[in-house]
């Protein structure tokens, strides 16, 4: 029998942005239940490394009008820029409310907050590099996670963890709640809220070379858009430069923030090339083309496909002396300030980066696209802004638009502390005053019995076989450079992937209990949707911007594209079949409202 | 190279009388030395049975989900290679804690542990329009404790907890740890009693096996020690004089 919860609102995710919902929804006086495939502390915030960007001018001056003008800019101006304006000014704010719920920030001489620098982080609308970027240490999104999930336990906040969300209940046009699976006993449970906020992250596994855990295959984006939810700016993904090589673990910004270089095979500082104010700071999607580029013409170290990226003091304070500065650093500081690097390091590759420079190449990091969402953290479903009732988005798997084509470094965490915040608050103004819309009969049925066909499936493909061929096709015809016949190759392929999906899988393990089999090859069918979907954006988008560089059309376009794109599937009945009709429009405009009153928000050339 | 690996099963959902323990054995081929064991049994789940169940999800050592006894020692599966055992390696779950499926622990009871000593920022002062000031120096004092990922490496590595699952367990003082000493917190008095419970910090015997465990580096019997003389001493003042500093490196 399936068990049926009632909540005022519902959390899937506990994340940092789903953690915030929860603490937000339950402080405005609403009963909150939070489902988590994963124990809370296990989720991919705690990966964030360098730091959360905030204008608190600790160490120099610093505004939340210059943070906002760098989100814009790094998100190559396809940002919505009252969005943006919300993140930077919110920021300051959000930054003090983790350091009051006892976030261990590192510290200046003062015992202020400390800050570092960022790549895309300027002053005075990109003059030079800011101090903007909160630390602790390196493992800032841990603290933030830790933090947030401490908050949760202070403030009662009701837990599911390890339920497995795999279907949205929709009713009379409204949100009512969601089909979830308890991992331990395989039951099937209904959450029935009146707002419903999916916070699940992102989809890094689409690709072969990523920074993303196992568990981020974009199940909450991939389940809404089945049941006609449109994904916004699907197009653009990006690529974290500095991934360790073949593995994609995720090597901070903050290395280069504190003086580390990329050197390629011919021994040059490169990006002196592509970047020459900001150089190695320019932000990620100039610095991963470069990589590429580099490594296209044949300086890879030693041919190979990697370059190097060098924090030892030795190369670092040449630079700094070249560049007139007076800073130096010493192999302390470097152990000081970026302890989980070094042991990353040292661990996986045997290389000590105090004395060795690391291998590095670019790693599928982060989806700047999504749920399409108003600043208040409101599903919006077409391009005049019309609200889906009940639905919230927030983090990764939202798509605000604050971030625009490409995300400038440390704005992930901003994002989901502002609009985790924002999207709890909401649910609880709205909780409040709805009543529950009744749930639909058998609203698990369709899910339940796609469960069943694949625990029951007897074909000839192992999951992971599918799975491979997806992300290498992705990465080398959907990755940093793209093209139209390679984008359309990879379209065909991740069809006839999804096909086989459909009739000829076959996985070993037929229980219930902890059935990872299972739910592996079901989070294969959500990669293999946002793949198809993801490519289809990418064909149709023909410009270069931000994250997505079209070789056939390599400029960026204003006349015709400072548009979003959406994606909704029309057939929503079709969820069983897993054959849908995706339908894209770009009449969504970006939205300009800084640049209507301030001209420096025009678009205009973006170089660094 | 080839390498064979020695793996602790349990089906919940085996028929009455099968269902027990045992030990399989899996053999892989074209391991490579710097190949992460989590990927191994992956390779394993993936290729060859897909009912071997486990956890994990970052896999790089920070989400702190893929504890198991590697050759009789916790480790994170992620965060030690092929290199680190040779041709031959055995994996169980980690210890102390029921077993529910395979590799895959109940972690309720770790969880319960965890909550207990409040965990969480208290003070409650009229909060300051601006962050509040800590020095550099009281910011050190609890850097180390401030690493714990949850992992459990440490509480089921510890010959006291396996003796009496009441025990709050390092992992849980650690947590406490990281508060009593934060200079910033109103909440030490509370933990300090809650630590000096007969469950508490006094059944820790100095074994060091949590801080051999432990995948952060954290000077975990240091820490517990650090708990112990605040109790004796009535308060957490002047207990640390310097932090363990930065210099820590994993143990995987």
């Amino acid at each position: 029998m399936t068990k049926i919860h009632q909540f005022d609102a519902i959390v899937v995710g506990a994340g940092g942005a789903g953690l915030m919902a929860a603490l937000y929804a339950t402080k405005g006086g609403v009963k909150v239940a939070v489902i988590s495939k994963l124990y809370p502390t296990r989720s991919h915030t705690g990966t964030a490394q360098g730091g959360i960007g905030a204008a608190l001018g600790n160490l120099e001056e610093d505004k939340p009008l210059w943070h906002a003008f760098d989100t814009v800019k790094g998100g190559d101006y396809l940002a919505d820029q009252n969005a943006a304006m919300v993140l930077a000014t919110e920021a300051i704010d959000a930054v003090i409310e983790l350091e009051h719920m006892g976030l261990p920030f590192d510290r200046t001489d003062e015992g202020k907050i400390s800050q570092r620098r960022f790549g895309g982080h300027t002053s005075n609308f990109g003059e030079k590099p800011v101090r903007r970027a909160c630390h602790a240490a390196d493992r800032t999104g841990h603290m933030i996670l830790q933090t947030l999930y401490q908050q949760c336990i202070k403030h009662d906040v009701t837990f599911f963890d390890e339920f497995q969300v795999i279907d949205v209940i929709m009713n009379q046009g409204t949100c009512v709640g969601v089909v979830a699976i308890q991992l331990g006993t395989g039951e099937i449970h209904i959450f029935h809220g009146k707002a419903t906020l999916f916070a699940t992250g992102g989809w890094g596994r689409v690709w072969s070379v990523t920074s993303n855990a196992h568990s981020l295959t974009g199940d909450g984006a991939a389940l809404t858009y089945r049941r006609g939810v449109p994904m916004q700016d699907m197009e653009f993904y990006q690529f974290h430069p500095t991934g360790i090589y073949k593995m994609g673990i995720l090597i901070t910004e903050g290395v280069r923030g504190e003086g580390g270089v990329l050197i390629n095979g011919r021994g040059e500082r490169f990006m002196e090339k592509y970047a020459p104010r900001i150089k190695d700071l320019a932000s990620r999607d100039v610095v991963s083309r470069a990589i590429y580029l580099e490594l296209r013409e044949g300086n890879g170290i030693k041919g190979k496909d990697y370059v190097y990226l060098d924090v030892t003091p030795t190369t670092v304070n040449k630079y700094l002396a070249e560049a007139g500065e007076t800073r130096r650093i010493t192999a302390e500081d470097v152990e000081k300030k970026l302890p989980d690097i070094l042991d990353f390091c040292r661990v996986y590759l045997g290389v000590d980066p105090v004395k060795q420079p690391m291998p590095i190449q670019p790693t599928a990091h982060y989806a700047m696209g999504g749920i399409p969402t108003n600043v208040h953290g409101e599903v919006v479903v077409d391009a005049n802004w019309t609200v889906l009732p009940g639905m919230y988005a927030a983090g990764e798997v939202a798509c605000v638009s604050c971030h625009g084509a490409n995300r400038l470094g440390t704005n992930s965490l901003v994002d989901l502390v502002v609009f985790g915040r924002r999207g709890g608050k909401a649910m609880a103004e709205y909780a409040k005053q709805a009543d529950f819309v009744p749930l639909p009969a058998n609203a698990e049925k369709e899910v339940e019995s796609e469960m069943t066909r694949i625990r029951t499936s007897s074909g000839k493909t192992r999951p992971y076989e599918l799975r491979q061929m997806m992300q290498k096709t992705m990465m080398e015809k959907v990755g940093v450079f793209r093209e139209e016949a390679g984008i359309a190759e990879a379209l065909e392929t991740v069809r006839e992937l999804k096909a086989r999906f459909q009739t000829d899988l076959s996985i070993d393990d037929r229980g219930y209990k902890f059935n990872t089999d299972l739910l592996e090859a079901w989070e294969l069918g959500c990669l293999l949707d946002l793949a198809e979907i993801t490519a289809i954006s990418a064909l149709n988008r023909k410009e270069s911007r931000g994250a997505h560089s079209r070789e056939d059309f390599q400029e960026r376009d204003d006349t015709n594209w400072l548009v979003h794109s959406l994606i909704k599937n029309h057939a929503p009945s079709a969820f069983a079949t897993g054959v849908f009709e995706p339908d894209l429009n770009t009449d969504k405009k970006v939205d300009m409202s800084l640049a209507s009153e301030d001209e420096r928000f025009i678009p205009k050339a973006r170089t660094y | 190279m080839d390498m064979k690996f020695r793996i602790r099963r349990f089906n919940p959902e085996a028929e009455e009388g099968k269902r027990k323990p045992y030990w399989q054995e899996f053999t892989l081929t074209g391991v490579e030395e710097t190949d992460r064991i989590l990927e191994l049994l992956h390779r394993i789940k993936w290729e060859q049975d897909g009912t071997l169940t486990l956890r994990r999800a970052c896999a790089h050592g920070i989400c702190g989900s893929d504890a198991m006894r590697i050759n009789g020692v916790n480790r994170l599966a992620c965060k030690v290679l092929a290199k680190d055992f040779g041709e031959k390696v055995q994996i169980e779950p980690i210890l102390g804690l029921p077993v529910l499926k395979d590799l895959v622990v109940d972690m309720e009871p770790f969880f319960a542990h965890y909550r207990s000593v409040l965990p969480y920022f208290i003070n409650n002062s009229p909060e300051p329009g601006r962050e509040r000031l800590q020095t550099q120096h009281d910011r050190e004092l609890y850097d180390d404790t401030t690493k714990c990922i949850l992992c459990a490496c440490c509480t089921t590595s510890c010959p006291s907890y396996w003796a009496n699952g009441e025990y709050v367990g390092p992992a849980a003082i650690v947590q406490a740890h990281r508060f009593i000493f934060d200079s910033r917190d109103e909440g030490a008095q509370e933990r300090l009693d809650i630590m000096g419970d007969p469950n508490g910090v006094w059944r820790c015997r100095t074994i060091f096996n949590c801080t051999t465990a432990c995948p952060r580096g954290i000077q975990v019997t240091r820490a517990i020690g650090e708990v112990k003389l605040a109790i004796m001493r009535g308060s957490p003042e002047g207990v640390i004089q310097e932090g363990v500093g930065e210099i820590a490196v994993g143990n995987g």
